[in-house]
């Protein structure tokens, strides 16, 4: 069996050589499935449950785009990859598109020749202190030890941060979250440094949450987003809809629960051009007409994903922020369906 | 002449040996207590087991099997131990041991998997316990095909077509070493099973699949995980590269140039290269090498890359013990007349693998425990599978638990394998060098 599918694997290159040319959205319909890509694991954004089901914000892009592709959100193959195999998995055609929890940034966006599909959470980094400590405010840490993920953007960012505000630290390095955790328990660094959505997920873990806090700073810019490969437009603009969907789905109060009342028609033509009743916008995207429809349907629209996932009613408890629509001072926005 | 009254007559009835240096008392004066500084030793080591212990067994024992989440399991704790005990909340193995074992594997289809472990078993009991009957071989040459067809599932013709080149290139062996010589069998009997396999068995397979379909549900690579991959992986590893790697031992030690070049090459390559490295090379070189959409399964590639490690390493192993034969075997071998398969077959190579066995064992060991590196090209190992149990909100925070439960079936598999090389080389000392 082993060798066959070895060698099977060898034979069918040839083939498999021509059919690479046809259109990603192609190769998924033949496939029956969306080979998406996400982490191995952080919390609120993807992790499989005890069935083996996966849930989370990230998670929820993925079958949103699966449902408005084959109207079943299940129809994914969650491909966890680390943060080392992100890009090739994606730039070999093993995943169809990367719901990562990846900061869009120049040279991955340019360089390494990807899309950005849009952005589904506007992230930064900050610092986490034992209250003990006694500072309010990030400009106070000078000569802190930190405890901080190697090989990341955030080393970088906290290196500029110290620089500009003329301050020295000694950092800590640790590989994974969860060595970080244990670490910053135990007391080897004072502070605790990575993107504020993983902060919150820490702190709210530990045995007592209310002795640590959150500085108020924060230091960077990680707009988070699903990306595609460069070379297939329609298969980008397929995903960016998507997106656009769940997050207009919530401006115009479309939400998992009135769905199906509002697809019996509605005074409002953006909501009916969204849902398919009016215009061809889903024949356009070579897909269905009720394609929006199905991804809403699937897990809510941008704000009931949040709420379920993150949300200030979960452990995780984020507040919306930066991430609230643009009509309540948050930065999500979606370009208009016409 | 009087006799002298103080020569005895008879021998003085032995006498049990004195208290202190018999029994309990002796072997702990022994073994514990001989001299100061032992004793000082000893009294040391024995705060130390006994803090360790203190402070370990509450934590294990004070612990939670019930809970549904790391903060429920502090609460049942504290409501049962009072405000300031902590323990371990082994609740999380009780929720995900099915997941630490199978990974994403279906659940209605575990039974596939634990029946290719059993019979893994028994696959394997006549190779380790030479006394049971020898026909049983014949099921354990079968076990690989069985196996791989319990887990992966598909049409029964597949592993079927993949042992029929096998059974091809014997019978080529076979039915052309006597005409032609025995280049020209070995050439044929791989030959054979290539073009076998590459561009008939496709064809072979479709047509019995059309008349007798029998297959079984499918299961992608993708969703093998935990113990489950570390075993298979392991297994076939270990399976596999002690053949090859004999051979490149054989390779290495041969007068053709090219032969000897080509293995001590691909031997010092390997041997060269992190295992992490060639991983990274399955995992993503390979998706680049290969045209986009190429179905190369992930797992078959992994297996590869790391049998081929492996057997760089035990290739190594047994040289060293050829190289511990004295040279009389060699020449004795050539004395009586034997070609030089059969004197490797019924003289160097048993005496060879004999020295081996603790080298053997310890690349096999080593091999088992390198599998966990998969988790660093995305795979879901148990050390992975606990980061992903951890990346529920749940059960997020809990790191000693998960670890210690994976640390201890290792730890099972691992001293299993320790003792047994024990037992063979106890089993096969002939005591004659």
């Amino acid at each position: 069996m082993k060798k066959t599918v070895f060698l099977g694997a060898l034979a069918v290159t040839g083939l498999a050589a021509g059919a690479a040319a046809a259109g990603t959205l192609d190769d998924v319909k033949a496939r029956g499935k969306l080979n998406c890509g996400v982490t191995t694991g952080l919390v609120g954004f993807a992790a499989p449950d005890a069935n083996g089901v996966w849930e989370g914000f990230d998670v929820a892009v993925c079958r949103a785009v699966a449902a408005a592709i084959f109207g079943d959100p299940t129809a994914v193959e969650f491909i966890p990859t680390t943060g080392k195999t992100r890009f090739t998995a994606l730039a070999s055609g093993e995943v169809d598109m990367l719901a990562r929890n990846t900061t869009w940034t120049f040279t991955r966006d340019v360089d390494l020749k990807f899309e950005f599909v849009g952005i589904n959470y506007y992230d930064g980094q900050g610092f986490m202190v034992p209250k003990s400590l006694g500072v309010s405010s990030a400009k106070e840490l000078d000569g802190a030890t930190v405890c901080i993920q190697t090989g990341t953007t955030t080393e970088l960012n906290l290196a500029d941060f110290f620089r500009s505000n003329n301050m020295s630290y000694e950092p800590v390095p640790i590989e994974t979250n969860a060595e970080a955790q244990q670490q910053f328990l135990a007391g080897a660094c004072d502070v605790y440094t990575t993107d504020a959505s993983g902060l919150a997920a820490t702190r709210a873990t530990f045995e007592n949450p209310g002795d640590y806090v959150i500085l108020p700073e924060i230091i960077s810019k990680e707009p988070l987003g699903p990306l595609v490969r460069h070379g297939d437009n329609a298969w980008g603009d397929l995903v960016r809809w998507t997106l656009n969907a769940l997050i207009s789905a919530e401006e115009l109060g479309i939400t998992s629960a009135n769905i199906d009342e509002l697809r019996k028609g509605t005074n409002n033509p953006e909501i009916n051009r969204i849902l398919g009743t009016e215009g061809n916008l889903g024949e356009m995207l070579g897909l269905s007409a009720d394609w929006a429809y199905n991804a809403i349907k699937a897990g809510g629209n941008y704000g009931e994903l949040f709420e379920k996932n993150i949300g200030e009613n979960t452990p995780i408890g984020l507040s919306r922020g930066l991430n609230a629509q643009w009509k309540d001072g948050g930065l999500i926005y979606s370009p208009p369906f016409r | 002449m009087t006799q002298a009254a103080f020569v005895r007559t008879e021998m003085v009835p032995e006498q049990a040996p004195p208290i202190t240096s018999s029994g309990v008392i002796g072997w702990m004066r022994k073994n514990l207590f001989d001299g100061w500084m032992n004793s000082l030793l000893t009294v040391v080591s024995l705060v130390a087991v006994g803090a360790l212990l203190y402070e370990i067994l509450p934590w294990i024992f004070r612990s939670s099997w019930t809970a549904g989440s790391l903060n429920e399991c502090r609460e049942q704790i504290k409501e049962a131990y009072g405000p300031d005990a902590s323990g371990a909340c082994w609740a999380v193995i009780r929720e995900r041991y099915a997941q630490l074992t199978f990974g994403f594997y279906p659940s209605e289809l575990y039974w596939r998997p634990i029946l290719a472990f059993i019979l893994m078993l028994g696959a394997m009991a006549p190779v380790l316990f030479s006394n049971l009957p020898r026909k049983l071989l014949w099921f354990s040459g079968l076990y690989p095909f069985i196996a791989a067809w319990l887990l992966w599932g598909g049409s029964v013709w597949g592993p079927l077509s993949a042992l029929a080149g096998f059974i091809i290139g014997f019978a080529l062996l076979l039915a052309i070493t006597p005409r032609f010589g025995a280049i020209l069998g070995v050439i044929a009997a791989v030959l054979g099973p290539i073009i076998w396999w590459t561009l008939l068995s496709g064809t072979v397979i479709d047509v019995l699949d059309s008349i007798i379909p029998i297959a079984l549900e499918p299961v992608k690579s993708r969703n093998f995980g935990g113990f489950m991959l570390s075993i298979t992986i392991g297994v076939t590893g270990i399976v596999a590269s002690l053949p090859i790697g004999i051979v490149l031992a054989l390779g290495r030690q041969s007068d053709l140039l090219i032969v000897k070049s080509l293995c001590v090459g691909f031997i010092e390559f390997i041997r060269g290269v992190p295992l992490i490295t060639l991983l990274f090379v399955a995992s993503t070189l390979l998706n680049i090498f290969l045209p986009p959409g190429t179905d190369f399964d992930i797992i078959v590639r992994v297996m590869i890359m790391v049998t081929l490690f492996s057997a760089a390493y035990m290739a190594e192993v047994i040289r060293g013990g050829l190289a511990a034969l004295p040279r009389g075997q060699y020449e004795a071998a050539d004395a009586l007349g034997l070609d030089y398969w059969k004197a490797q077959r019924l003289i160097i190579m048993p005496q060879a693998l004999k020295i081996s066995i603790p080298g053997i064992v310890g690349t096999f060991i080593g091999l088992f425990k390198d599998t966990t590196l998969v988790m660093i090209i995305g795979l879901m190992d148990p050390l992975g599978l606990s980061t992903a149990i951890r990346a529920n909100q749940e059960w997020n925070g809990i790191v000693w638990e998960l670890y210690g439960f994976i640390a201890l079936v290792f730890w099972i598999f691992c001293f299993s394998m320790s003792r047994y090389s024990m037992y063979l080389e106890r089993k096969l000392q002939t005591e004659n060098h």
